[in-house]
């Protein structure tokens, strides 16, 4: 019978990378000075699945490399070494590698990985420095050692003498099962030993007071007869000579008390007795374990992934989210077939029963939508869980004291978002690192702890989630962002700005305050990047900062891609939709609030700030109702952090929608993100606000605070 | 044919010994940990068991033990899955009342070889 094992590739790599997470947290858990067993537990656990799956599934190297892994940690559990930072820091780096070489395995690529050979050198080093207790590996087949030299001569037969101890059933080893495996490898002759029975009413009737002498007349190895007895024969007397001419099959006694040795085996047993076994004619090669499993398993040829083959990528989903689904599904088929009974005879008296099912089925869409959804959510914590091992190693090497503190790990976000916000987010956690957090010098010298942290937290709001990057280290640094700004031309000489404006100008492009490119920052992707990647998922993101006490970086982002809460605006014949999240406020226009630029464009005087106004009819060339601005309103929304007005002849209902891309269905329109189908069956586009801002070029010119209420640091 | 009951914290080792069993024609219980695989033995009575040594929950030893406890699995067979670098398991599995053992890594001839030894 052949298997093929690549089937069950997938699941092992998914298990490995889980395993590999669920060590790299706990050795960032470990204390060295106070170790937790049930911690070293866990990380020997992970090691020991991942070794027992690669050799399984014929990853030696993986299997291998593993093993040296797997050692050292057995020492560390059963207390016979001490763990310090250094091997902490050595199992860490073994994680990487493993995974790096699970990763290959994963992308059919061969594999190579320079330092593995180095890592697994170092584990060998340290395991042959004494302190350790004897680890020497158990051969398995020193089981059989026992019985003396395997000697593989075939004879023409063998006679055994077995005499197993009295609790051989309690293991479930019984007797016969061996015997009637040697019986089929050749006729067999079986005598029994009564002479040790006690007497009847003294008899334990689960213990085995037999012996026997058995015959087999077969050609087979001595190890062939080892192997039957190989699970018994360290608490069993069993002698296995060579049959010679003596040994007879007729000198044995009589064979009458056989049935005495049925009557030994306990009924639960005698209930799956089979016909005795006919001498073996199959011909699959009765394999030793212990043999075997020196031999490496021979990996099945991994074929490399055809690239062009589309990347499934999977997920996994509570089962609770799918019952509930189920349930929903049954109750929309409920609905569905109330109304279609309706609609086989249906007469006016039954529209209050008929608009009941309506109700009804809207009920269940929202439901069914909503389980839909909870489907592709997984909690933020995949996400966060990169980020004890990023703050450890960092730290470390900048030679600063961060805690970090992850709050929320459990706020659940689609998949998707998840996977785009990962990147962004890194980048704020190493800049609240390296520009952030002080040295521990410093930190004393300004009178902190020591020990910076760095809060991750994360909850819902109002069909949004936020993301918040705390930190309690300098803050931002007003004077030099200034100067950085001017100096790069963001800021004109003599311009005011308030506080959060001036912090707001980190996110600019061409922005960086960086004195030298550090091994964390400077890497060309600066604040703008981080806050354009949150944009394209419709999200926001702002500082807050307190000179001397830290900063807080708030990211607020859609809990999905797919559905958008939408305000329907309406632009002439026109139905337009802006995402709910943008809008500000709405306010009808009066002339004293209106401004003309010349040269530039109309503003909006709002309380104490002008706000450049957008015609949504210029823009797409519509005729709106009325060419006067009195004639509108105007809805204030925010992009690109500006605020903007956007001039639109009435507002529409707000609804969610359900977002289908522009892109993949005609082309990218600049100023549009997407299209969504109305309840009437037409298309309407969803507005993207800073395409927008670019379209009408508004963002060009400076908009001045009216007030000069608030304190500037130039 | 048997029931096996398949005991395994790694699902994709518990997915090889399933699907190698069932094509055999047995029939599979799986549990992920020893508590689990308790549970699932009082629910269905099982014909064999094989069980993996280092499991979260409960591992395979206190697993044998208490298997052993229950008056309908006193002499059901029960065989540990183990590897070399622990084969001073194999003493402890006896001690538990372990049946025998199967060295990891195995493929899925030698597996079926062992249960073919098992249940005759």
């Amino acid at each position: 019978m052949s298997i093929d094992l690549s089937q069950f590739h997938q699941v092992f790599f998914e298990e490995s990378y889980e395993g590999l997470d669920v060590m790299e947290s706990a050795l960032l858990n470990l204390q060295p000075d106070n170790v937790d067993s049930e911690t070293i537990n866990e990380i020997f656990r992970a090691a020991h699945s991942i070794k027992g799956g690669s050799g399984t599934f014929g990853f030696n190297d993986v299997a291998s490399f593993t093993h040296v892994v797997e050692t050292l940690l057995d020492e560390i559990r059963s207390g016979s070494r001490q763990i310090t930072l250094e091997i902490v820091d050595l199992f860490l780096k073994s994680v990487d590698c493993i995974r790096r070489m699970i990763q290959q395995h994963d992308a059919g690529e061969p594999c190579e990985i320079p330092e593995a050979a180095e890592i697994q050198q170092t584990f060998e080093a340290i395991l042959s420095k004494g302190q350790a207790s004897d680890t020497s590996e158990v051969d398995p087949s020193d089981a059989l050692s026992e019985s003396g030299e395997s000697d593989s001569s075939a004879s023409s037969g063998w006679k055994i003498y077995f005499k197993p101890e009295l609790d051989v059933m309690r293991t479930g080893n019984d007797p016969l099962r061996m015997f009637r495996e040697l019986e089929s490898l050749g006729p067999l002759t079986v005598t029994a030993d009564i002479s040790q029975l006690p007497p009847i009413n003294s008899i334990d009737p689960e213990a085995c007071y037999l012996a026997w002498t058995l015959l087999l007349e077969a050609d087979v190895d001595k190890s062939t007869v080892e192997e039957v007895f190989e699970w018994v024969v360290d608490e069993s007397e069993l002698t296995i000579e060579p049959l010679s001419s003596g040994d007879s099959a007729d000198k044995v006694d009589s064979h009458d008390e056989q049935p005495d040795i049925a009557e030994q085996a306990p009924p639960e047993q005698q209930e799956q007795r089979v016909a005795p076994v006919s001498p073996a004619s199959n011909s699959s090669p009765a394999v030793s374990p212990a043999a075997s499993s020196k031999e490496p398993t021979k990996p099945s040829s991994v074929e490399p992934k055809d690239k062009s083959k589309v990347e499934v990528s999977s997920i996994r989903v509570g089962i609770d989210k799918v019952d509930d689904l189920i349930n929903m599904v049954g109750e929309l088929v409920i609905t569905q077939s109330m109304l279609g009974e309706l609609g086989l005879d249906f007469s006016m008296d039954s529209l209050p029963r008929l608009l009941e099912g309506i109700e009804q089925l809207s009920q269940n869409t929202r439901e069914l939508q909503e389980s839909v959804m909870r489907i592709r959510m997984l909690p933020i914590s995949f996400t966060f869980s990169r980020f004890p091992r990023l703050v450890h190693d960092l730290s470390r090497s900048m030679g600063k004291k961060i805690e970090l503190k992850m709050l929320g790990e459990q706020t659940e976000l689609d998949k998707t978002v998840m996977e785009r916000i990962g990147d962004p987010l890194v980048h704020l956690v190493r800049n609240s690192l390296d520009h952030g957090i002080e040295t521990p010098e410093q930190r004393v010298k300004s009178g902190k702890p020591e020990t910076g942290t760095i809060t991750l937290n994360a909850f819902h709001q109002g069909g949004n989630i936020v993301i918040q990057i705390i930190d309690d280290g300098a803050g931002l640094n007003k004077t030099r962002i200034l100067e950085k700004a001017k100096q790069n031309g963001l800021v004109a000489d003599g311009d005011a700005l308030a506080d959060d404006q001036i912090h707001d100008l980190i996110f600019r492009p061409g922005f960086s305050t960086a004195d030298q490119i550090s091994d964390i920052s400077g890497r060309g992707v600066g604040m703008d990047v981080v806050r354009r990647n949150i944009n394209e998922l419709n999200g926001s993101v702002e500082v807050e900062s307190v000179e001397g006490e830290g900063s807080t970086f708030t990211i607020r982002l859609p809990l999905t891609l797919a559905i958008l809460d939408g305000q329907l605006i309406r632009v002439g014949k026109h139905i337009y939709i802006l995402p709910l999240i943008s809008i500000v406020e709405s306010i009808q226009s009066f002339q004293r609030m209106l401004h003309r630029v010349v040269g530039g464009c109309d503003l909006l005087r709002l309380r104490d700030e002008y706000v450049p106004i957008i015609r949504l009819s210029s823009i797409f060339n519509i005729k709106p109702d009325g060419n006067e601005m009195e004639d509108g309103l105007l809805v204030v929304v925010e992009g690109d952090n500006m605020k903007v007005a956007i001039l639109i002849d009435d507002l529409e209902a707000q609804q969610q929608v359900v977002i289908k891309s522009l892109e993949e269905n005609y082309k990218k329109v600049e100023g549009v993100s997407g299209a969504t189908i109305l309840g009437d069956g037409t298309v309407s586009l969803i507005l993207d606000i800073s395409g927008l801002i670019k379209l009408s070029g508004v963002q060009r010119y400076e908009y001045k605070t009216v007030s000069n209420g608030d304190d500037c640091a130039a | 044919m048997a029931i096996i009951l398949a005991v395994d914290d790694s699902a994709s080792m518990r997915q090889m010994v399933s699907f190698t069993l069932k094509g055999a024609g047995h029939q599979v219980v799986e549990a992920a940990d020893g508590q689990q695989a308790l549970e699932k033995a009082k629910e269905t009575q099982v014909d064999l068991v094989l069980s993996d040594v280092n499991m979260p929950v409960m591992d395979g030893l206190t697993l044998v033990k208490e298997l052993r406890a229950l008056p309908n699995y006193k002499f059901t067979p029960i065989l540990m899955l183990t590897t070399e670098s622990t084969g001073d398991k194999k003493m402890e599995g006896k001690q538990a009342g372990a049946t025998g053992w199967l060295v990891k890594p195995f493929n899925p001839d030698q597996l079926l070889a062992t249960i073919k030894k098992v249940l005759g």
